[in-house]
């Protein structure tokens, strides 16, 4: 028996083993990391910096479990839930869309929203997909020592039907802006490196340099095919990307006071991260650096650019210290402006005696602008008070959005898509029906604009608010408004964070142009070889644009104030037991006859009861009542005792306190 | 006190509080004496019970950072204000070119620049705007071009904040006709604008708005507050403003075009306001030795910025900067005998209870205590007025703490050293104040919302000053119980209707509520009053005698108005003491209204309003020296009388008296204060009655 299933087991050993070596003389199934730094200057003297690190592994049908380079968290979390796709970035500073772009790859897939965001496709049956997504936040948290895990509640997430990505349903997205990012969140990212920042393009990422910027956000994509019966094959993709917007210390920061503006400083790598690179990650397949130039400022450069043909590199407005080992340059440029160029840089050659440092300067000034996305995005919170107020979208055309046709050929006015998807915490009660949409100023009728809506209201502590809109823009507008308003809700006092007085929180809405595919088709040279940064830029992909994070001041009660209601009802509880007990222990026939006995008169009493306090003396009572009511004199003692500590005690409060 | 409970049945034993009440009623001439008195006493009190300011917010930390502003932030702001001069000296179209260069400067520092045009909105009178939260208004007429200023504004994004929150920065200027303190102000702003573009320390924007106050500083804020917060989407107005916009562009060559495509006339919003500064410069102070900053920080309807936005101002101003920092005073109180008397005793007073325990720190020298009342007198009247002291009062409107900060040279501001001496004294001064704010996570809670200050480093909290109120208001009560069970017991003729004995207070709070009903008709006259065009003279272009026929106008219709109500309603009250009684209840729950509204107006109201409820009496039943004093309250109580002697006794006379009342009836309402309503609902109608019941026939 035992030999048998000895048998069978070596027998399916032995097959496991020739599947295995039989799929890996394939070279596509081998597990591959690759590293790629993008440097672009930007148009306000700042520098962006793209790390891109992607980790493939093949399927584990063919594969097996075990691997070399791909880090086991990230896979047995991806088993465990299923998850398909997974994104998770972690956010600092705001992405500049006006200055620094919205319509390029790099901007639309890179810019994200304050604090961390986290979105997953789960390969659940629906009924599943909470109940993983809850695990999910809980297992992320602990990867990467954020409180991620604050995405378990139903108040926090939503699951968007169309709006966002695809049509799904095993979608769900949450976001929290107010997550600070910091090392602590870098190091368990770093850790999913195979070199981590030891070696390669990684060990540029000092520190103090990266969290200096005015930008940083890494981010985190999984795409995975392992539960997808068609697209089988494809196996993990982890995509790991870093991106910072650096300002570099120009050596003439306050020079000439106008034309400032228009000298771009030069930067090298060692002045950007005070460090150079040693060399690549020895596991890397390919580690490469590239410097983006964009095609506005190729275009404004042009004039020079044509006259001097000493080879790519070096002309008469940019130098390079290294001379680049390619040039790829855009072929089908969208706009007519002029076609971006992609210089790219191998490091296989250094090692630490001969570090790599690309230097980039600019020999004469020269200024450009940005691709902005179509239109631009903000959104802000109107009213003041505590009671009510109004959340506004406003969508303001761009040069791009104005140089788009008025009318098609089909002579019907042309319009723009525009998707919106917003979340809103419960505590921020919005009324939908009151949504008004304002185009160029006229009030615009919802069914004119609206092509289609879907809005799940939110419900008191179990859900958020959700809102997907799909508007229709005459494409001439100058301006759009969408107005909703909403009454600020109450919370119970133990769910006031620590902070409540500082306001609450409306995450990010989503504002994205599906007419619009970001797309950089670069020309590749003979000698080039296939980046997955550059294969990245060139897929189509929507436009996406985030709006602002918006803060709500809502009622917060004075948190000191159970002291106060602790006194309150300790004074309210001594009255009713005192005047309780006082009525439960008399005696209405007995005080009656006492009432009788006494005929000295109630004036004369109390006058002389007065008397005595005046004068500070124990009252006594008149003689000629020698017995009555002793419950009277304590009564009047005691009062008089209260009187007295009183002022005393107010006496102690003003002159020593 | 009379009562005899002799002679009924034994009743059984009444409960102590209310024996107490009985006594109290009983005695109620002694207890409402001593309590006016005691009350005048606590609010003499007041400058000697300030507490000193503490910052309370630890968050805020100010003066914890040393100074980063720079020869070059300076250097700037220098070349910044000569180019203004030169440009307001040489250009006819100053109006146009500075909000530009401003603009220029603010892009090439590396802010966010954009205009906001906006039209002036002269305040009107609206009888039903009290109250209610300002709102977009739709109806802006079409007007020319001449009636649109333009603020500029300059946003500054934090580096890596995330742009929830934000703190203003305003500077005042009229671009028609710039100041040499204008331009001075303007520089401070940019020296700390320039700073702040570098700092990586930013956790909240900084918005620099450079309001163009050729309307009037508070108008231009609170058209781009009002912007900011109730923008109105669709309308003509917006429009207009744009094409006139296109007009201007004659004037473009001048400055650099590509800034001209960067400034955005978009409105650029930054998130929700932690606070506000307003910064001026004043003219010279008469004490030259030192520079020296004033601190404005009433709000409508008395309302005040946090106590700790006041605290760390005046603690960098004083430790950081060696300004001399001063508040509000009234001039005229300083050499008053009778206050330097008071004072004087108690110092006296103090000083014998720090010989009896050394510890008792009680009493403040005589200087300090006149100083203090000084002080205490123009900041207890700002507040009652309900009219901001300046633009930083539209901000409170939206319930963002903001203050102005007017600081004033010393004498020799001419020379080019001293300039910049004050640049960096301000910028460090603002910078410090922005530093603090910025490092407050929390809007600010944590100190005092309510409160009077005796100086700028000594507050009197609400618990301190309320004391003096409820000790005014206390007998009222007491005095309508007495004067109610007075008149049940003196009037044996109505024993035979006995169930509506005690009701027959009803019939009189029918007069009284007539009255007051009275009081409100007059209180929305005016705005009928505005509709009628007064012949000879434009709408709008006020001059003194038209404001006089208004005046006159009103006084007529309301007495018009008065009759007719007295005629309708068989105005006959047959029992004063009743009527007296009912009016004093009225009085109380008014001024209980009005402290809860705006607490130092009730203050001020009750000093003026009790001492005349409580002695007010029939001729015919008084003494002689009584209906002398009566008549004499009653005269003095008069509104337009008592502002015209508080402002003689002052010394705040300018101009004559019902043009003057006239102006000042007319700020209230246009403010919107409170204050309007409480004189015109409360106040006016109990005057009146006291008049009607001095001269009552008493026939009964």
């Amino acid at each position: 028996m035992a030999t048998s299933l000895s048998i069978v087991f070596s027998l399916i050993f032995f097959l496991f083993i020739l599947h295995v070596s039989s799929e890996s003389t394939l070279p596509a199934e081998e597990e591959e990391f690759t590293e790629e730094l993008l440097f672009r200057p930007l148009p306000d003297r700042k520098v962006l910096s793209h790390f891109h690190f992607q980790i493939h592994t093949p399927d584990t049908t063919s594969y097996g479990p075990h691997h070399r380079l791909f880090p086991k968290a990230i896979y047995q979390l991806v088993h465990k839930y299923r998850i398909r796709e997974l994104e998770l970035s972690f956010t600092q500073g705001r992405w500049n869309y006006e200055s620094w772009g919205g319509f390029d790859p790099v901007a639309s897939s890179n810019a994200k929203p304050p604090g961390v965001e986290l979105w997953a496709v789960f390969d659940v049956p629906a009924d599943q997909v909470d109940a993983s997504w809850k695990n999910l936040t809980h297992t992320l948290s602990g990867l990467f020592c954020a409180s991620i895990n604050f995405l378990e509640s139903s108040t926090t997430y939503a699951a968007p039907d169309w709006s966002f990505r695809s049509v799904s349903s095993n979608l769900r997205y949450g976001s929290l802006p107010r997550e600070a990012v910091c090392t602590e969140n870098l190091t368990p990212w770093l850790k999913l490196l195979p070199c981590r920042d030891k070696a390669g393009l990684s060990s540029l990422m000092d520190r103090p340099s990266i969290y200096r910027g005015f930008y940083h956000s890494q981010r985190l994509h999984l795409t995975s095919s392992e539960f997808d019966p068609v697209a089988s094959g494809n196996g993990i993709v982890l995509e790991q990307t870093l991106t910072i917007v650096l300002q570099p210390d120009a050596l003439d920061s306050h020079s000439a006071f106008s034309s400032s503006r228009k000298f771009q400083p030069s930067w090298s790598m060692n002045s950007l991260f005070g460090r150079t690179v040693d060399g690549k990650c020895a596991l890397a397949k390919s580690s490469n650096v590239y410097v983006q130039l964009e095609g506005s400022l190729v275009n404004n450069m042009q004039d020079t650019w044509n006259n001097n043909d000493g080879g790519f590199g070096s002309n008469q407005n940019i130098e390079f210290s290294v001379s680049p080992d390619r040039m790829m340059k855009e072929v089908n440029s969208f706009h007519g402006e002029g076609s971006s160029i992609l210089y790219g840089f191998s490091i296989d050659d250094y090692h630490s005696s001969k570090p790599f440092d690309l230097g980039f300067k600019w020999k004469l000034p020269v200024t450009w602008s940005c691709v902005k996305a179509p239109l631009r995005a903000s959104r802000f919170l109107m009213g003041s008070g505590n009671e009510k107020g109004a959340i506004a979208l406003s969508l303001q055309s761009t040069e791009w959005s104005q140089s788009l046709p008025k009318a098609d050929n089909n002579e019907q006015r042309c319009r723009l898509r525009v998707d919106i998807f917003q979340v809103v915490p419960w505590y921020i009660k919005v009324y939908y029906h009151t949504a008004k949409i304002y185009v160029d100023g006229m009030l615009q009728s919802v069914g004119e604009t609206v092509e289609k809506l879907h809005v799940s209201p939110s419900e008191d502590k179990v859900s958020p608010g959700v809102m997907e809109m799909i508007l229709r823009l005459p494409c001439d507008m100058k301006s759009a408004f969408i107005t909703l308003e909403f009454d600020k809700g109450f919370l119970h006092i133990d769910e006031y964070p620590p902070d409540a007085n500082q306001g609450f929180d409306i995450p990010s809405a989503i504002v994205s142009y599906p007419d619009f595919h970001t797309r950089l088709q670069y020309k590749e040279d003979n000698n080039s070889i296939k980046s997955p940064m550059v294969s990245k830029m060139q897929e189509k992909r929507t436009i996406l644009s985030y709006t602002e994070v918006l803060l709500v001041p809502l009622t917060t009660p004075d948190f000191s104030m159970p002291y106060n209601v602790i006194t309150i009802t300790c004074t309210v509880f001594a009255l009713y037991f005192g005047s309780l007990l006082n009525a439960l222990r008399r005696r209405v026939g007995e005080e009656e006859r006492l009432l009788k006995d006494k005929k000295t008169g109630k004036l004369q009493l109390l006058l002389s009861k007065w008397s005595a306090k005046l004068r500070g003396k124990p009252w006594e009572p008149p003689s000629s009542t020698p017995q009555s009511s002793p419950s009277k004199l304590i009564s009047s003692k005691v009062l008089f005792k209260v009187v007295l500590i009183a002022a005393i005690g107010f006496g102690w409060q003003y002159y020593s306190g | 006190m009379t009562s005899s409970p002799e002679d009924d049945h034994p009743k059984p034993k009444q409960r102590p509080i209310i024996r107490l009440v009985i006594f109290i009623i009983a005695h109620s001439f002694l207890f409402c004496v001593a309590c006016t008195v005691a009350g005048v006493l606590a609010l003499l009190l007041l400058p000697v019970l300030a507490k000193k300011t503490y910052v309370s917010e630890n968050a805020l930390m100010p003066g914890s950072a040393s100074p980063m502003i720079s020869d070059q932030d300076v250097s700037g702001a220098t070349r910044f204000i000569n180019e203004l001069n030169s440009l307001t000296l040489k250009s006819p179209t100053a109006g146009i070119e500075i909000p530009r260069l401003i603009a220029l400067h603010m892009a090439n520092l590396g802010g966010e620049v954009s205009y906001h045009k906006f039209q002036n909105q002269p305040n009107k009178f609206h009888p039903l705007h009290f109250f209610t939260s300002p709102d977009a208004e739709a109806n802006i007429g079409n007007s020319s071009c001449e009636s649109y200023a333009t603020n500029t504004v300059g946003i500054i994004r934090a580096p890596r904040g995330d742009g929830k929150e934000s703190i203003v920065l305003v500077t005042p200027y009229n671009p028609v006709n710039l100041s040499q303190n204008e331009a001075l102000s303007l520089g401070i702003a940019y020296s700390a604008f320039s700073l702040l573009t570098q700092v990586s320390w930013l956790a909240k924007d900084i918005i620099w708005l450079t309001a163009d106050s050729r309307f009037g500083q508070y108008n231009s804020v609170a058209a781009w507050l009002r912007d900011y917060h109730t923008p109105s989407f669709g309308g003509v107005g917006k429009l207009h403003a744009d094409s006139c916009h296109g007009n201007n562009g004659v004037h473009e060559s001048k400055l650099d075009m590509i800034i001209e495509t960067e400034v955005s006339d978009t409105f650029r919003r930054a998130g929700t306001m932690a606070a506000a500064l307003v910064i001026k410069v004043a003219n010279t102070g008469e004490e030259s030795g030192q520079d020296s900053l004033n601190i404005y920080a009433e709000a409508s309807n008395g309302q005040m910025p946090n106590l700790d936005l006041i605290n760390i101002v005046s603690y960098l101003a004083i430790h950081g900067q060696g300004l001399h920092v001063k508040l509000e005073k009234l001039k005229s109180l300083l050499d008053s005998k009778w206050l330097k008397f008071i004072g004087e005793l108690f110092e006296s007073v103090g000083k014998i209870a720090r010989s009896l325990n050394p510890q008792w720190k009680f009493g403040i020298p005589a200087n300090e205590y006149v100083e203090g009342s000084a002080t205490l007198v123009s900041s207890l009247y700002n507040q009652a007025l309900g009219v901001p002291t300046g633009s930083h009062g539209a901000f409170r409107d939206y319930q963002v703490d903001a203050i102005t900060m007017e600081i004033s040279p010393k004498l020799s501001r001419n020379t080019k050293g001293r300039q910049t001496e004050f640049l960096f004294r301000g910028g460090r001064l603002i910078e410090g104040v922005i530093r603090s704010v910025n490092n407050l996570l929390e809007k600010f809670h944590q100190s005092f919302f309510l409160y009077l200050l005796t100086s700028s480093n000594k507050f009197i909290s609400v618990g301190v000053y309320m004391i003096a109120f409820l000790l005014l208001v206390a007998p009222l009560p007491v005095l309508a119980a007495y004067l109610f069970s007075d008149a049940a017991k003196s009037n044996p003729n109505s024993e035979n209707s006995k169930p509506s004995k005690s009701w027959r207070w009803l019939y009189h709070s029918k007069t009284i509520f007539l009255t007051h009903l009275w009081g409100a008709i007059v209180s929305v006259i005016p705005y009928f009053l505005y509709q009628i065009p007064i012949p000879g003279s434009g709408f709008g272009s006020g001059s003194d005698s038209e404001h006089v026929a208004r005046l006159f106008l009103w006084g007529a219709l309301s007495i018009f108005i008065l009759s007719v109500v007295l005629v309708f309603s068989g105005y006959r009250s047959t029992q004063w003491a009743l009527l007296k009684s009912v009016m004093v209840l009225a009085a109380f729950i008014g001024l209980c209204l009005m402290s809860v509204i705006n607490f130092a107006t009730a203050e001020i109201g009750a000093l003026l309003l009790v001492p005349m409820c409580l002695m007010i009496k029939p001729l015919k039943v008084a003494g002689k020296l009584q209906s002398a004093l009566n008549m004499v309250l009653v005269i003095v109580e008069f509104p337009g009388v008592a502002l015209y002697l508080v402002k003689s006794a002052f010394g705040l006379q300018n101009g004559s008296g019902y043009v003057e009342f006239w102006y000042w009836l007319e700020s209230l309402w246009v403010w919107n204060s409170a204050t309007y309503i409480y004189i015109c609902m409360v106040h006016l109608p109990c005057w009146f009655l006291c008049f009607y019941i001095l001269f009552h026939p008493c026939n009964v």
